[in-house]
């Protein structure tokens, strides 16, 4: 092996590793893996947020699963990002996965049509 | 697709002792069954550290920590938290959270620092890539390239790192004779010949990071003009053995280790000695008489091995811990390891916390911190609710450090002011159950058993030192055996040849020092206050508390035990071996040790 393959090996390794790290992930995507919600597309949601984010060169978002959340109709997820507060959304697929990572992780704006609005005390 | 989750599994040799191999084949197989392998990886990992609680399995990215994990219970962790995202609480380490708790908010992890078991738990120690990814043969690529043999040295001198196989030789130096030493063969040598009674972290150094050793090997092997190095590893360690040989096949494939590394034009092999398990092959001078294939004897220093070694040529000879130390050194500065630990002693230790602790398990701490943290805050106190004693540093050649110094900061200095030393970094906690003079006896018992016999001072001064306290724990000692066990302590530690004997008094003098009133109470009172010596205890019913359930008598194997069913029973001493069975099966606590 020559030094510049061991340093491309080192960089491709990097990235696949800081997948498996937390530390720096600042925003976080949790998924409703309830079985309704896996029955309704849950899988593929956080596929799709893998994919994109992937593709989109973000590596500051955590991608994690949780069992079902009991609210909005499903697939639903809820992301928190600093400086934000906590959203849930809901009838998320591929079309509002890609909006949630563009407008909210990255425009910090909320994905209006899709936010779950809590039931009035 | 892309994966989920990853399955980190404990692949150290504690772990592997309860399962964690089946554990890792039955996840592997249960996520094929339940159709997610695509998108989950599992991983085989070295050593977590938290060997208490194994086998370990942590998932990520949620960070679940899960722990005395079973085969049986991989198809839950796969259905539950891996397809539907719950967390399988009856086996996660804090099982009262109804919130999430990751692995780093535990307060076993919470004042360590990773510099040597930076990979240990992280990686898979089998797959090249996984280190290379991790910053691993950085360092190699600088030294290689950008740095001088002098820049090296350099750096290494900056960082302050001390040998971490005991005596805490600057390795800047031993480096530094080796270079300067003239000859055209020299040879680099890794001691992983880890004999300390509780000891393990060289062991799970390798288990867990292979790569870390050969990395640092080849970078000191380029620094002093080496082109062959040797690791000398015991046979009982199988798993470090095959992690080592497995690394090595991987890093002559991608040309990291052999001829012409990295194109660089510089060749440097190793190999691996197997030693069959003598303590004081450990020693340097008798380990590299071993790899030369003699018997294992220490030889008289000077000559250094740093300038005569291996076949009488420049080596240098440097423990696991300290190699592991190396390439992070080398990649981020001696600067930035400089400003870790303590004046005296920079960077972390590695500690194998034993004995009567709640959390045992391995344990990286900065240089410096105290021994209540390590004990009480990572280690978790002393269980059942019993009293801290005394903690055991150095192994046999070590000494026992007392309750009224928890709040030192250990390091080098501190340990020595303190009448022990930091050896490989071994810690046997004691609580009031231990008896300090037994304990003693076990070290040196320990000692003279590994002695070489070579030199007369430890062969014939260990074993009249072990019969003077035979003598005192069998009731027959005297004051004056005292001042004689102080006296041929003294000898043995001018005397004697290598380390193996100059430390074997050890731990009974600083027993003898520290526990002066319990020595006096074996020789005047004729007591084991712990009732550990059994010729000075006697058990004894106490027949108020005694309903004669027949119990004792039932499990005494030597019918020492008389009476009746619903009688009250009485032990008869001169039949009596003193072994405690009757005492641990009685309910009522009507037997007790006098």
């Amino acid at each position: 092996m020559t030094l510049e393959e061991l340093r491309s090996l080192r960089e491709k390794g990097e990235k696949a590793m800081a997948k498996r790290e937390n530390a720096g992930k600042d925003i976080q995507v949790i998924v409703g893996m309830g079985t309704s919600g896996i029955a309704a597309g849950a899988k593929q949601v956080v596929d799709c947020f893998l994919d994109l984010l992937d593709q989109k060169g973000i590596h500051n978002v955590l991608v994690s699963q949780t069992g079902a959340m009991g609210l909005g109709v499903e697939p639903t997820v809820e992301v928190t990002a600093p400086g934000m507060p906590a959203t849930v959304y809901e009838k998320v697929d591929k079309a509002v996965v890609e909006a949630i990572i563009d407008q909210h992780i990255i425009g910090k704006k909320q994905v209006s049509d899709h936010v779950v609005r809590p039931a009035e005390k | 697709m892309a994966l989920r989750n990853y399955v980190l599994v404990c692949g150290g040799s504690g772990c592997e002792s309860s399962h964690s191999d089946q554990i890792y084949q039955a996840l592997v197989e249960e996520c094929k069954a339940q159709g997610i392998s695509d998108s989950v990886q599992v991983i085989k990992t070295g050593c977590f550290g938290f060997c208490a609680q194994g086998p370990i399995v942590k998932i990520l990215p949620e960070d679940a920590f899960y722990v005395n994990v079973k085969p049986s219970d991989a198809k839950e962790l796969v259905s539950e938290h891996l397809v539907k995202g719950r967390e399988v609480k009856r086996l996660l380490y804090d099982k009262s959270q109804s919130s999430h708790v990751g692995s780093e908010d535990i307060q076993f992890y919470q004042k360590q620092f990773r510099i040597v078991l930076r990979n240990c738990g992280f990686i898979d120690p089998e797959n090249i890539e996984e280190y290379i990814a991790r910053d691993g043969y950085k360092a190699l690529e600088k030294v290689l390239f950008d740095m001088t043999p002098e820049d090296v040295i350099n750096e290494m001198k900056i960082s302050g790192l001390r040998g971490r196989g005991g005596a805490g030789f600057p390795t800047w130096m031993k480096w530094n004779f080796s270079k300067a030493a003239v000859g055209d063969v020299k040879y680099v040598v890794c001691n992983a010949d880890e004999g300390d009674p509780g000891a393990y972290m060289d062991r799970s150094t390798i288990e867990g990071d292979p790569h870390s050793v050969l990395e640092a090997m080849t970078i000191c092997g380029h620094t002093i003009g080496a082109h062959q190095g040797y690791i000398y590893i015991r046979a009982e360690y199988p798993l470090a053995v095959h992690r080592l040989e497995v690394a090595m096949e991987q890093s002559h494939k991608y040309g990291l280790l052999g001829k012409d590394i990295l194109g660089s034009g510089f060749d440097f092999d190793i190999e691996i000695r197997l030693g069959a398990g003598a303590f004081v092959c450990g020693e340097e001078t008798a380990l590299l008489q071993s790899i030369m294939g003699k018997r294992g004897m220490p030889q008289p220093r000077p000559p250094f091995p740093a300038t005569k070694g291996l076949w009488g040529k420049p080596t240098v000879i440097n423990n696991v811990e300290t190699w592991a130390n190396v390439p992070v050194i080398i990649t981020k500065g001696g600067e930035w390891f400089s400003k870790i630990g303590t004046e005296d002693s920079h960077g972390t230790k590695v500690f194998a916390l034993t004995g009567k602790i709640a959390n045992s398990g391995l344990v990286e701490v900065p240089m410096g911190t105290t021994l209540r943290d390590i004990i009480f805050d990572i280690g978790g106190g002393i269980p059942d609710g019993k009293k801290f004693k005394g903690v055991q540093t150095g192994g046999p050649s070590g000494g026992v450090i007392t309750a009224e110094h928890l709040d030192a900061g250990i390091d080098f200095g501190t340990l020595q002011k303190l009448g022990s030393i930091m050896g490989s970094g071994g810690m046997i906690v004691m609580n009031e159950d231990d008896c300090m003079v037994d304990v003693a006896k076990f070290y040196l018992n320990f000692s003279i058993d590994e002695s070489c016999g070579k030199c007369a001072p430890c062969r014939i001064g260990g074993r009249s030192l072990y019969n003077l306290m035979e003598k005192i724990t069998n009731g027959a000692g005297t004051m004056e055996d005292l001042d004689t066990i102080k006296q041929i302590g003294e000898a043995m530690r001018r005397g004697s040849l290598c380390a193996l004997g100059q430390t074997t008094p050890n731990p009974v003098l600083s027993t003898m020092a520290t526990f002066a009133d319990e020595y006096k109470e074996h020789i005047v009172d004729k007591k084991c206050r712990a009732g550990k010596c059994k010729k000075l205890i006697t058990y004894e019913i106490i027949s108020e508390k005694c309903i004669g359930c027949n119990a004792c008598s039932r499990h005494c194997p030597v019918g020492a035990i008389t009476g009746g069913v619903r009688e009250k029973h009485v032990i008869n001493p001169a039949v009596c071996i003193r072994c405690g069975a009757c005492r641990q099966s009685c309910k009522f606590g009507a037997i007790i040790v006098k």
